[in-house]
């Protein structure tokens, strides 16, 4: 197709091109500017915050409220380690049970298949509800205040098993199976040595996604978690904002300090959730040409 | 082991008819069954050991007796949820928000895939695409954070930056129940739309270039093209989107009602949902009757709503049902 006609057809007009990409900039503020102002009050003077409120452009910029948090790290450390651990294993296991289960189904010979999807579909419809997930694991396991249960309840999600097996029955042919079978490869043999290389895009997709949904995860923490051993990171960033006491008490300044200084309680606040924030963010948009594609397999029906 | 993989699809068929055929199966894919075991083991622990744990809700359970052993009530516990005012109010307020993020996401997330889609540089659809899907990768306590930097009555920067200079008293956002049915909502679309958008985005790049191009040599102009030819061939996937959402109209987002609300008691009347209730009737009141009462009602009302869904969408066209 010549490019002057595709110009002709798919052209807008230059004024409506700006106005569309103005409209844009507009709505990319809206998404941005919101966590801009966090940021802002973060590093924003205290008593500027109380004679001006929170402000996107600080009035007096003051770095008090990361050195109070940095000044004695334990907990939010802690929260980091137990974070960092969680997602860590929890996505290895996740990526692993994910196509340990996809791939079975994906197979068109497997006499089961039909079954085993079927097992999974009906998680996807029904479910115990909150009362009875929460009993199984607090009377029948005994998970709480344990890391598993934090990382048991993500540790497998039925929509990414239908996502791998697609991908898996649609990018590894039958052939390439057959024919590896006949060169005298076992299943285990084939599936780890054939189908995962093959697969690596739907499996780091899995994972991105994996990653996030433990990362961000505070819901877990909420209910199962009372030992603060076992805080995760947005768990404390919850208690931070709920309740201010929660971070007076956990910054163990040496007494004589506390006399003497007022802790910042509002920048405090908002420094701890750009500290939360911060790893993830940086690393986005880095990830997002991986999340644009995995929503696209994801889109694709299963 | 060779020539399983070839033979497969006949031995397949033939299973069905005999036990023997059965056991032959099970031996001959003993490997991929194996492969199972683990995750099936963790579906079931995770997902239907508490289908069976929804007998709770007929029980009269306390954690000495257990689960299984604690006595049977019957239907005590509905009738005791149903008998309160909260029953209707968290089921009004679970629908109604739900319908509203639905058809507010929908228009905007369309309107958005088909407005990107029209800027045909190639830097900076990527961009914007970025940075409106980042929300949606934040969690819901940063959500909280952001919210609380310009709800919060103190130094929140609507009331200051924006009341104030304009000489309106500060409100107390916190306390007051009737302007959480804007702000949920807006939260909702800031977090949900960029995402959303993506997929009808991925949707309308791969409609055929010939519809267009027949459009245009029958002189349609833009407007004509998006509401002959985008629009129409967009309906399927926005109609089993919508569908597939109301759906889960009984399920409503824990982390939005919970952590945006501050999980604020004044707000309660337009705020609380069913989820947020549940959660409330067993950790803070301790009244495991109620609140599996409450989830119980959820889990059957909710997959009603599921077949009820994909039985619409089967009826309109069955390659796009679920199952």
């Amino acid at each position: 197709m010549p490019t002057s006609k595709a110009a002709a057809m798919n052209g807008l007009s230059k004024p409506a091109h700006v106005a569309l990409n103005t409209a844009f900039i507009i709505i990319g503020l809206i998404c941005v500017l919101p966590v801009v102002l966090v940021l802002a009050v973060s590093l924003s003077d205290e008593q500027s915050i109380y004679s001006h409120g929170y402000q996107f452009i600080p009035t007096k910029f003051s770095l008090a409220a990361y050195r109070y948090l940095f000044h004695d790290f334990s907990v939010v450390a802690r929260a980091y380690g137990v974070t960092i651990m969680v997602t860590v294993v929890g996505t290895i296991l996740n990526v692993i049970l994910t196509s340990l289960y996809a791939y079975p189904i994906s197979r068109q010979d497997f006499p089961f298949k039909k079954a085993f999807t079927m097992f999974i579909l009906i998680t996807m419809l029904f479910n115990g509800g909150l009362v009875s997930f929460y009993l199984v694991y607090v009377s029948v396991l005994h998970v709480n205040n344990t890391v598993w249960a934090l990382i048991l309840p993500l540790v497998t999600n039925p929509f990414w098993v239908i996502v791998g097996r697609t991908f898996f029955k649609e990018n590894i042919p039958g052939e390439v199976l057959e024919s590896a079978a006949i060169d005298g490869a076992g299943e285990l043999r084939i599936f780890l040595q054939l189908v995962l290389p093959l697969s690596l895009p739907v499996l780091a997709t899995m994972a991105l996604f994996s990653i996030f949904s433990y990362w961000n995860d505070w819901f877990n923490s909420l209910l199962f978690i009372t030992d603060r051993k076992w805080f995760s990171l947005q768990y404390v960033m919850m208690k931070a904002l709920l309740d201010f006491q929660f971070i007076q008490e956990n910054l163990k300044l040496s007494s004589n300090v506390k006399q003497q200084v007022k802790i910042p309680s509002e920048s405090i606040r908002m420094a701890m959730a750009m500290v939360g924030m911060g790893p993830i963010i940086l690393a986005y948009p880095f990830f997002q040409r991986y999340f644009v594609s995995g929503l696209t397999v994801g889109a694709v029906k299963g | 082991m060779a020539e399983h993989v070839v033979s497969a699809s006949r031995s397949g068929k033939k299973s069905r008819s005999s036990v023997h055929a059965f056991l032959r199966n099970v031996l001959k894919y003993k490997v991929l069954l194996l492969m199972l075991l683990p995750p099936v083991l963790v579906f079931i622990v995770n997902a239907y050991l508490p289908m069976v744990g929804l007998l709770i809700a007929f029980k009269d359970i306390n954690y000495t007796d257990g689960i299984f052993t604690s006595p049977w009530v019957g239907f005590r516990n509905f009738e005791y949820l149903f008998t309160t005012t909260d029953a209707w109010r968290i089921t009004r307020n679970t629908i109604l928000y739900n319908l509203l993020f639905i058809f507010s996401g929908l228009v905007l997330s369309v309107g958005i895939a088909i407005a990107l889609n029209e800027i045909k540089t190639r830097f900076f659809p990527k961009l914007y695409q970025t940075i409106m899907i980042m929300p949606n990768f934040l969690s819901m306590v940063i959500v909280a954070f952001v919210g609380y930097a310009f709800l919060s009555s103190d130094s929140g920067y609507i009331n200051r930056s924006i009341l104030e200079p304009l000489g309106i008293p500060g409100i107390n956002w916190y306390t007051e129940p009737k302007y959480w049915p804007f702000i949920l909502p807006f939260i909702n679309i800031w977090k949900t739309v960029g995402m959303n958008s993506i997929i009808y985005l991925a949707a309308i790049t791969s409609i055929h270039a010939e519809y267009y191009e027949a459009a245009v040599i029958d002189g349609a102009g833009k407007w004509k093209q998006i509401r002959h030819i985008t629009l129409p061939l967009l309906t399927p996937v926005m109609v089993i989107l919508t569908i597939l959402a109301v759906g889960n109209i009984f399920r409503a987002d824990f982390g939005l009602f919970y952590q945006t609300t501050m999980n604020s008691a004044a707000l309660y009347p337009t705020t609380d949902v069913i989820d947020t209730y549940v959660y409330r009737a067993l950790m803070n009141l301790g009244d495991i009757g109620m609140s599996s009462a409450a989830s119980f009602y959820q889990s059957v009302v909710g997959f009603i709503c599921i077949m009820g869904a994909n039985w619409i969408v089967k009826k309109i066209n069955s390659d796009n049902a679920m199952f």
